[in-house]
């Protein structure tokens, strides 16, 4: 598709012809709020709170689902518009707590301090596990805390632990379906849904049953789509912000999914899925997004052992590996043979083959890919 | 993959996995795409949501079933029937691209001829798909194009795996799906780095970059970078050095990163082999079934304490990035090999860094020609990349297959080596689980995926169990000819009657003990997918309390 021009709050921008003016103005470095949009997912248009205002139209429009036009001038940040977007987050946040948006002490605040604002424990900023990596409140940031008219009222609903990897704490729910559509849309697995509660919408499985039985596969796609702390990874739950993020290739299947794995205290705390890589573009399997730990396993092997009368004592490296070298000038030729691994990198299997063939003499390398 | 090299020249991926999810129609097969692939799995929805077809090709009715348009339940080991099958439909009905075949391909007229076994009525009876469905099988595939064909290991570890992705490889040719994109003949690799140890030359007939030991040029070559003379004579195969009775013993063997004590057909054998060498290094992240055999075990880093490059099945060479330090004294697996060499006084092997040994890989292979990590920070480059310039390439056989023309293969029916009788009466198939990784030295660390599958499960049709007495949860005596081994039974429609499938990611239940070492004559690749077992419940008191989160996953 060709380009098109358009003016986003009278600044020239130019965009595929497919693209939407949420994506246009991404592209131009314009922030536009968003809640129940998300990379990857269908455009969706049911939170409205990326409403802007195109010329010549008479009303004011969903940036996420408008799709761009030759010449079309935008604007997303009129005081109409503002405070639009404040009536529509009252509503959000009379069932969100919101002492974390409205607390002026909250950089000062740690776990363990009293709370001067007589905000009950569980509605706390301070034990929401995504305080200060939430986007709901980069989005109260950019808009405003709206007065609230209508009461705040506690949900009191227990934390589902069923998880197994991740918790899902519904207190804490804007509804914005991100994680239901994650789940039906893109991984086909449809375990989690709307659900009612008397006229209360909330999300949850089919007849409250533990998330084993309506075909979760633990992907966590849906706590990568979540905005807010109602899904959180376990393994990141408390940790705050990483220390790092690198990203890395998964080292389970074949796909070689994109991981931007997050450490803290030089442990794995976390993984999210790339979203850049057009291999995975933001998805992973369990394994992927969950089961990185073993790195950190008490059992791994951290010195040589050399077996002496049956059982194993730790060497230096200088020790097993002059063993080594005696024992394999020994069997240069036929006698000797290198199994390789499918799991190591290309530059150690490289140095391997090269290793046995040059240095070894044979050609007897194989690996256990044909199993 | 031998079999893909014959047909096309080339034996990997031939397009990208987000090709997949723009195809009119997928026909997987020999897959359980979204236990083994998830993000595979993805895609294939994704080609659903635009209204594309899937066709599955199963025994079991795995959870790729449902999202189906047509499920194809054929026998364990008849996949060359049925696709033979659905070729003669084509050819019947006169839904092949002609022109393709006639411009691109060569041996046609033999392959046509080995087709006329192979009329709908066989087909039915020998792979139990009824002609109708199988005929309506043949039409979608035809007539939605483009159209591409999924496959994993339920394709290759039979004794005629070879044969299966030939008749793979004939009816992307026939169907002109080859050479475009959202095409292809797509095998699904396993493991991380298969498409990469293959590249690099971990292969006993091959240096890097798939360039023969045995052919005078490319030894020339190696010998002039290296420094060393080298031979010619092609080397031996995992098997043949595990044991080759006629040929000259192995006395040591340095194994890295593997664990075959587990993961190899007819494990008990293995150990034995194993145990006769006189000096046998094992360089490991955990001390494994196999480490513990092992008269010097080397401690290695793993993935993610290490730099270098994973190539994708889609072969896409990736950075592996080094997130944390690796614990005590272990090390990347390079620095050690490197160390080894030098010891021995061996010169080129002082790299600084795996990114000095990538710019040999690329002098020394065209395929890897044009990648260097600078070229791979942000995105990974797909080979053949030949040059510096070169963008990559999204997918194989464009214009021109790898071989010059595609080349038809003729085939016929051969059963697999096993087959049940009166003292095995049951087919045993291995399967894998969402949740576990190979043997699982790594994910049975992670104690989630421990939860959520903590033991050997093996799955039985209902039909089955009650003639056999097994209910659900209760402990079974498995035994083959080669072994036994108990495990917990699970009932389960998911597994068809004469059926019963293990995985084989458990030490304590090697399933491998069971299944037949009878090796592809061109692979060399075991049949683990087909072998014959008897199934018996054991007496009460020996039964295992039923696990607490058992599903068919
Ligand atoms: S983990 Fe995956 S399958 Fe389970 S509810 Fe979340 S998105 Fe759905
Ligand atoms: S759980 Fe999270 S993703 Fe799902 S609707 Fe609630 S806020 Fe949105
Ligand atoms: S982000 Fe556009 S309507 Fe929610």
């Amino acid at each position: 598709m060709s380009n098109v021009n358009l003016t986003i709050n009278g600044g020239k921008v130019s965009v595929s012809g497919n693209a939407t003016v949420l994506e246009a103005a991404q592209a131009a470095g314009i922030y536009i709020p968003t809640l129940c949009h998300h990379q990857g997912l269908a455009p969706h248009g049911g939170c409205r709170l990326c409403l802007v205002e195109v010329e010549g139209m008479r009303r004011l429009t969903t940036a996420c689902t408008t799709p761009v036009a030759e010449g079309m001038a935008v604007k997303t940040d009129t005081p109409q518009i503002q405070q639009l977007r404040r009536n529509i987050l009252e509503l959000v946040l009379s069932e969100h707590p919101h002492a974390c948006f409205t607390c002026d002490r909250k950089e000062r605040c740690g776990p363990l301090d009293i709370c001067l604002r007589n905000v009950g424990v569980s509605e706390r900023c301070v034990t929401c596990p995504k305080n200060r990596r939430c986007e709901l409140q980069e989005v109260v940031n950019y808009i405003g805390m709206p007065e609230m008219t209508v009461p705040y009222t506690f949900r009191g609903l227990s934390v589902e632990k069923d998880g197994v990897f991740f918790d899902r704490d519904y207190n804490l729910c804007i509804l914005c379906g991100r994680c239901v559509r994650v789940c039906q849309e893109v991984r086909g697995a449809g375990a989690v849904a709307f659900t009612y509660r008397g006229s209360q919408a909330l999300i949850g499985t089919a007849f409250g049953q533990p998330l084993y039985d309506v075909g979760c596969q633990f992907c966590g796609a849906c706590v990568d789509a979540c905005p807010t702390g109602a899904l959180v990874e376990r393994s990141a739950k408390w940790m705050g912000t990483p220390d790092r993020q690198v990203t890395t290739t998964c080292p389970y299947c074949g796909v070689g999914c994109q991981l931007d794995v997050q450490v803290k205290h030089e442990h794995i705390i976390n993984v999210i899925p790339n979203k850049d890589s057009p291999v995975n573009k933001g998805q992973a399997c369990v394994k992927g997004k969950f089961g990185l730990d073993f790195v950190h396993d008490g059992d791994r092997l951290t010195s040589p052992l050399i077996k002496k009368n049956g059982s194993f004592v730790e060497a230096s490296w200088d020790e097993a590996l002059d063993l080594v070298v005696r024992s394999f000038s020994k069997y240069k030729g036929g006698q000797f043979a290198a199994i390789a691994s499918a799991k190591c990198t290309n530059e150690d299997n490289y140095v391997l083959q090269k290793f046995v063939r040059a240095v070894m003499e044979t050609n007897n390398i194989d690996h256990c890919a044909r199993l | 993959m031998a079999g893909l090299a014959t047909s096309f020249g080339s034996g990997a991926m031939t397009n990208s996995i987000s090709e997949i999810g723009e195809a009119s129609c997928i026909l997987a097969i020999g897959t359980n795409t979204t236990i083994a692939h998830p993000v595979i799995g993805v895609e294939v929805k994704r080609a659903l949501r635009g209204g594309g077809k899937l066709i599955v090709a199963n025994p079991r009715e795995i959870s790729l079933c449902r999202m189906a348009d047509i499920w194809l339940q054929h026998r364990p080991g008849s996949d060359v029937a049925l696709l033979m099958g659905l070729m003669w439909i084509i050819v019947d009905e006169g839904l092949l691209d002609l022109a393709f075949v006639q411009e691109r391909c060569e041996n046609f007229e033999v392959f046509l001829d080995s087709l006329k076994d192979f009329h709908p009525k066989f087909v039915e009876q020998v792979t139990g798909v009824p002609a109708e469905q199988l005929a309506q099988a043949a039409r979608m595939f035809a007539t939605s194009k483009p159209a591409t064909i999924l496959y994993t290991m339920g394709i290759t570890q039979h004794t005629h795996g070879t044969d299966n992705v030939l008749a793979i490889a004939n009816l992307a040719m026939l169907t002109g799906n080859i050479g475009k994109p959202s095409t292809g003949v797509n095998p699904l690799r396993g493991q991380n780095n298969v498409q990469g140890a293959c590249d690099m030359g971990s292969l006993p007939t091959v240096y890097s970059g798939y360039q023969s030991v045995a052919d005078a040029k490319a030894q020339q070559k190696f010998q002039e970078a290296w420094g060393a003379k080298l031979s010619p004579t092609p080397g031996r195969t995992l098997t043949e050095i595990i044991e080759a009775p006629n040929l000259e013993p192995i006395k040591a063997i340095y194994l890295v990163g593997e664990n075959p004590v587990l993961s190899d057909p007819d494990a008990t054998h293995v150990r034995k082999a194993l145990e006769r060498l006189e000096f046998l290094v094992v360089q490991d992240i955990f001390l494994t079934e196999t480490a513990q055999l092992a008269d010097v075990v080397l401690p290695a880093a793993s993935f993610a304490e290490k730099d270098g490059t994973f190539t994708n099945t889609e072969r896409r060479v990736q950075r592996v990035r080094k997130v944390i330090d690796s614990p005590g004294e272990s090390r990347p697996d390079w620095w050690i090999t490197c160390q080894i060499a030098r010891r021995m006084g061996a010169k080129g092997f002082d790299y600084q860094n795996p990114e000095e040994i990538m710019s040999e890989i690329a002098r020394l292979t065209p395929s890897y020609g044009g990648i260097s990590y600078q070229r791979i920070e942000q995105v990974g480059l797909q080979w053949p990349c030949p040059t510096a310039e070169h963008p990559g390439t999204i997918f194989l056989h464009k214009d021109t297959f790898s071989r010059g023309k595609g080349k038809f293969a003729p085939l016929q029916y051969r059963p697999s080596a096993e087959q049940p009788d009166a003292d095995y009466p049951l087919i045993l198939t291995t399967e894998r689980s969402l949740y576990h990784y190979h043997t699982s030295t790594m994910t049975r660390k992670v104690k989630g995926l421990r939860k959520l599958r903590s033991q050997e499960l093996l799955e039985i049709n209902p039909s089955d169990a009650q003639k056999l007495g097994i209910t659900d949860g209760q402990t079974v005596k498995v035994s083959s000819r080669r072994g036994q081994l108990t495990a917990t039974a699970r009932v389960t429609p998911v597994s068809p009657p004469g059926v019963v499938s293990m995985t084989f990611h458990f030490a304590e239940t090697p399933t491998n003990v069971l299944t037949n070492p009878a090796l592809d004559p061109v692979a060399k690749i075991p049949e683990l997918k087909v072998a014959a077992v008897r199934v018996e419940p054991c007496r009460p008191e020996q039964n295992a309390p039923a696990p607490a989160m058992a599903g068919s996953r």
